[in-house]
């Protein structure tokens, strides 16, 4: 037994009654209080808030802005707002909403997904508000419900503004689409601004530029009846459009690329290396974003889903690419910068390399190698042997450090939502992935862009256009100027600020250069008959790497004819002494980057080439009409 | 088979004979559950959803009542340290990785989620009256001191979350234990007093953005965007309901939608503005009846741990309407209280049911005087 003070219950009982009696008079006073008040309101002021009340008729109903267009760096339309008719009804004004649900149906045909989303909305809304039962409804179906008006009392026909694609698939994924706002959409997005607003952004351009593409509401101040009717208008204000985007890419160069795709899975990136503007962004296969923008079927969803060549994937941003010996050039500018090579410098290549002290060989592309070759023969001929010597000389912590200069390993920092960073391999990287020490043979492999480097077109894109440009890195953009409205001025955006050179030696860059321009000019280059009578002088380099990197999801679908076992992917840049447009394409599957995917380049600069023409010609850019005011 | 049958049969009719249920508290609660309902029905602009998704959660809280109502005094008695205990637990949970719109308060046990500031609403007037239970009556300055440790540690956490009404509930429920076990007239003097003195001086310590928000509180009209709109749309609503209302479903205030909130902290307002002050002088009745049905209760009660805990739930039940109703009527600060049995949402409904249910187990193990 603990010891417990002395208690006398019978006392604790009594003042406890006392206790409760002072508490409940305190109780029945407060609450008189509480009803004095509402006497004071209800009876007292009744008249005051009688007429208040009574004049609490007048209503604010949003306006949505229409949203800004979209156009490509020439004008050509991307994505416009087209008038369509919709069905709305009224909930309140119909007596058997089942039945009339069943006879619209009967009547012009109103799909199952559609009824469904009409009961959802309907629970949202107040029952006098009016409800879109059917979207985008066709000249016929219009007619058809004229003639049966009479017997749907609370249904009419209503325009509308939608957003339509007229590019289609092949802006799908750069352009993106807008979509019902949904609940993710409406904790990003400003409550205020999107009263009235039914469509959001929810990818590409579309999404990343959505605070200049929706503009600002409006409002009207209504006046309503005791039942809410409206009864005339008091005031408005009209909602300011969005802006509408020049975007840096040019319909031309994208569209050449697309179609010499042929619809093989891959992606490709074009950039201004004077500016980072990107003049093309292609990812194959895409996708109709025009399917997105009144709620997509389940039944094209699922086949979207379905496809073995991920259409929704965006490869341009998103796909992860071995680079392979694309990386060359890049390597080979490192190694004059570092010290570590001349331009003259030569290695023997026999065929295979060994790290020294270790018996596991490290072939080359040629069986029995290439001779000695300097600096220009190792790009034109991709001599693996130059570059694993060279890896191993440099060590992975130089080797990494220069790569991150050209943008590996780390998104570009582009204007759209969902860049992957790729993987550029460092002692860091794979202590902190793999928790294991880094081996030389990692090294070496590194040295021809194999191993655990991975890279996104865009990334590499980038790296070529910083290489174009003599080292300058400038941050790739798609926004060229923004327009209030049709008729004003475009305003021009601010350039990017160029970085500071990779080389410190201007010769440097010539000697890589002169070795890419004899991967496709030279006899022995890798891609001899891409510039094959292009007006300007082309510098290029080819990769192929093997799919041997089976967690890498893009690849785990494919399983294709052996002979297409590689991945294959092309950099380029012309005119070489002054680029003005640097590209690469990759291809998931391939025999070679030169052959196969070199002439999709060659197809992307002839379209440029149109441009170029026209530029002589054409009235003055954007850029420099915005500079005028 | 019949021996099993025979058993039920045999309890059922020893609950008809002997209810648990107190008769004129389950009465009025349930009065006030069917005006809580058709007022809903009325806000909700007759959503039958809405409705009966009401229903549903005060069918769980009145089956929670009847479970709890089973439970002797006494056990809850034993039980007190540690529910209190795991309340506290689950709060300081939730403050580390609680989630929630803006604030901590919901816990996500998968299956359901929950606020375990609710669970205080009832472990802390047990915890007071289990640890007064034990010490003389009435307490002396260590006792209390004891119980304002108690009180602060979840008021604190609750504060921080930020759920000012919560918070305050919990500190009355606390505080009106140690009133009711007796606390001297002039201790309780004191301390008012020194509360009072103390107030200038945590103003002066008070950041600049803690100190508006102290003047919004107080006067919400000094915005008029923002709360201050809702008060004056409220007033509007009450004040033109007169002395007889607008009828059932005919306030014109919140279903043209100038009432905010009118289903939750608000639905006060649309009562007032469809019922006028005749119903609502008949509700505060039936709020009157509650409270002081559930006061003698406490009173009859047949040791001093159930009187405390019977008598400190009783009177919170009376802030809630207090406070919600001086807020309704622009009397006192918008603190987020919800009108009881009658505001839309679960989970207050729940708790107080199951306070109901710990009143009803009370009555029911009464000291033996009626027989």
């Amino acid at each position: 037994m603990k010891f417990r003070p002395i208690k006398d219950g019978r006392q604790e009982a009594a003042l406890f009654a006392r206790r409760a009696v002072v508490g409940f008079l305190v109780i029945l006073i407060l609450l008189g209080v509480l009803g004095v008040r509402f006497w004071y309101l209800q009876v007292s002021q009744h008249d005051e808030f009688q007429a208040r009340s009574d004049a609490n008729r007048i209503l604010t109903r949003p306006l949505a802005p229409a949203r800004g267009l979209i156009y490509d760096r020439n004008g050509v339309l991307l994505a416009e707002n087209v008038a369509a008719f919709r069905l709305e009804v009224i909930p309140e004004q119909v007596a058997d909403m089942d039945a009339l649900l069943h006879d619209l149906q009967d009547t012009i045909g109103v799909s199952d997904d559609d009824i469904a989303r009409f009961k959802a909305l309907v629970k949202s809304k107040r029952s006098y508000q009016s409800v879109p039962l059917r979207l985008k409804l066709s000249e016929e179906d219009i007619a058809q419900f004229s003639v049966n008006r009479w017997r749907f009392p609370g249904v009419d026909v209503v325009p509308y503004l939608t957003r339509f694609y007229p590019k289609g698939a092949g802006f799908g994924h750069l352009v993106g689409y807008v979509g019902r706002i949904d609940a993710a959409d409406v904790e990003r997005l400003d409550a205020s601004l999107y009263a009235g607003t039914t469509h959001a952004g929810k990818t590409g351009i579309e999404r990343s530029y959505e605070a200049l593409l929706h503009g600002q509401p409006g409002y009207e101040l209504v006046e309503v009846n005791a039942d809410r009717r409206p009864l005339r208008v008091i005031d408005r204000v009209a909602p300011t459009p969005g802006k509408n985007l020049y975007l840096t890419v040019d319909a031309r160069i994208q569209e050449a690329g697309e179609a010499a795709f042929e619809g093989r899975a891959g992606a490709s990136v074009a950039i201004d290396p004077r500016n980072g503007e990107v003049l093309a962004m292609i990812s194959v296969p895409s996708f109709d974003p025009n399917l997105f923008v009144n709620g997509i079927s389940q039944a094209d969803y699922r086949a979207l889903l379905d496809n073995p060549d991920k259409p929704l994937l965006d490869r341009a941003l998103r796909g992860s690419y071995v680079p392979g010996s694309t990386v060359k050039p890049f390597l080979a500018a490192a190694g004059l910068e570092l010290g570590l090579r001349t331009p003259a410098d030569t290695i023997l290549s026999t065929g295979e390399f060994f790290i020294p002290g270790q018996t596991r060989g490290y072939r080359d592309v040629r069986a029995g190698g290439h001779g000695r070759v300097d600096l220009v023969q190792s790009l034109a001929q991709s001599v693996n042997t130059y570059y694993y010597s060279l890896a191993l000389d440099m060590g992975i912590d130089k080797l990494s450090d220069s790569m991150a200069k050209f943008g590996f390993g780390q998104p570009t920092g582009i204007d759209l939502v969902g860049e992957s960073a790729g993987v550029l391999p460092s002692r860091d990287w794979k202590r902190e992935r793999m928790n294991q020490a880094w081996y030389p043979g990692e090294t070496v492999i590194a040295g021809i862009g194999q191993g655990f480097w991975v890279v996104t077109p865009m990334q590499l894109a980038h790296g070529v256009a910083t290489l174009a440009a003599a080292g300058v890195s400038r941050q790739p953009h798609l926004l060229r100027a923004t327009q209030d409205g049709i008729g004003d001025a475009p305003v021009a955006m601010a350039t990017p600020a160029a970085g500071p050179s990779f080389f410190r030696n201007p010769a440097n860059f010539d000697a890589v250069r002169e070795g890419m321009i004899a991967v496709v000019n030279g006899p022995t280059g890798t891609a001899r008959t891409m510039g094959d009578g292009f007006p300007f002088l082309i510098a290029g380099k080819s990769g192929t790497a093997e799919r041997f990197s089976r967690t890498n999801e893009v690849w785990q679908h494919i399983s294709q004819v052996a002979i297409e076992r590689h991945q294959v992917l092309f950099e380029a840049f012309t005119p070489a002494d002054s680029p003005r447009i640097a590209a690469i394409v990759a291809l998931e599957a391939g025999r070679g980057g030169g052959r196969d995917a070199a002439p999709i380049v060659r197809k992307m600069m002839d379209a440029w080439l149109l441009d170029q023409a026209q530029a002589q010609v054409q009235a003055p850019e954007p850029g420099k009409q915005a500079g005028n005011r | 088979m019949d021996g099993v049958f025979a058993q039920l049969r045999h309890r059922f009719s020893g609950m008809l004979r002997r209810p648990r249920f107190d008769l004129p508290l389950a009465g009025a609660l349930f009065l006030l559950i069917v005006i809580g309902l058709m007022t809903q029905y009325s806000a909700s602009d007759l959503d039958r959803d809405k409705a009966i998704a009401q229903g549903v959660r005060l069918l769980l809280g009145v089956l929670l009542m009847a479970l709890v109502s089973r439970v002797p005094p006494s056990n809850l008695r034993n039980w007190s340290p540690w529910l209190y205990l795991g309340s506290v637990i689950l709060l300081v949970l939730v403050a580390i990785l609680g989630e929630g719109r803006g604030s901590h308060r919901w816990l996500d046990l998968h299956f359901v989620r929950f606020q375990p500031s609710e669970l205080l609403k009832l472990t802390m007037p047990m915890m007071v009256a289990w640890y007064l239970n034990q010490r003389p009556l009435p307490p002396g300055w260590a006792s209390l001191g004891v119980v304002c440790v108690l009180i602060a540690i979840p008021a604190g956490l609750i504060a921080e979350q930020p759920d000012l009404g919560t918070a305050l509930l919990i500190v009355a429920s606390g505080l009106f234990a140690v009133f009711l076990s007796g606390l001297a007239w002039w201790r309780i003097g004191l301390i008012i007093g020194s509360v009072v003195a103390a107030a200038p001086v945590a103003w002066h310590f008070l950041h600049e953005y803690q100190r508006n928000r102290v003047r919004m509180l107080l006067d919400p009209e000094s915005d008029p965007l923002g709360l201050g709109w809702h008060i004056i749309q409220s007033k509007i609503a009450v004040g033109s309901g007169g002395l007889w209302g607008k009828g059932w479903h005919q306030g014109t205030q919140s279903r043209l939608e100038f009432l905010p909130e009118h289903t939750t902290d608000f639905i006060f307002s649309v009562f007032a503005e469809e019922w006028g002050l005749i119903g609502v002088l008949l509700l505060l009745a039936l709020y009157v009846f509650i409270i002081g049905r559930g006061l003698w209760i406490a009173a009859s009660a047949r040791d001093t741990y159930s009187r405390l805990l019977a008598g400190s739930i009783t009177m919170v039940f009376f802030v809630y309407v207090m406070v919600n109703g001086g807020m309704i009527t622009g009397m006192l600060p918008v603190v987020g209280v919800p009108l009881p049995l009658i505001s839309y949402g679960g989970t207050s409904a729940v708790s107080l049911l199951a306070g109901f249910g710990v009143l009803m187990s009370i009555h029911a193990h009464r000291k033996r005087v009626a027989g």
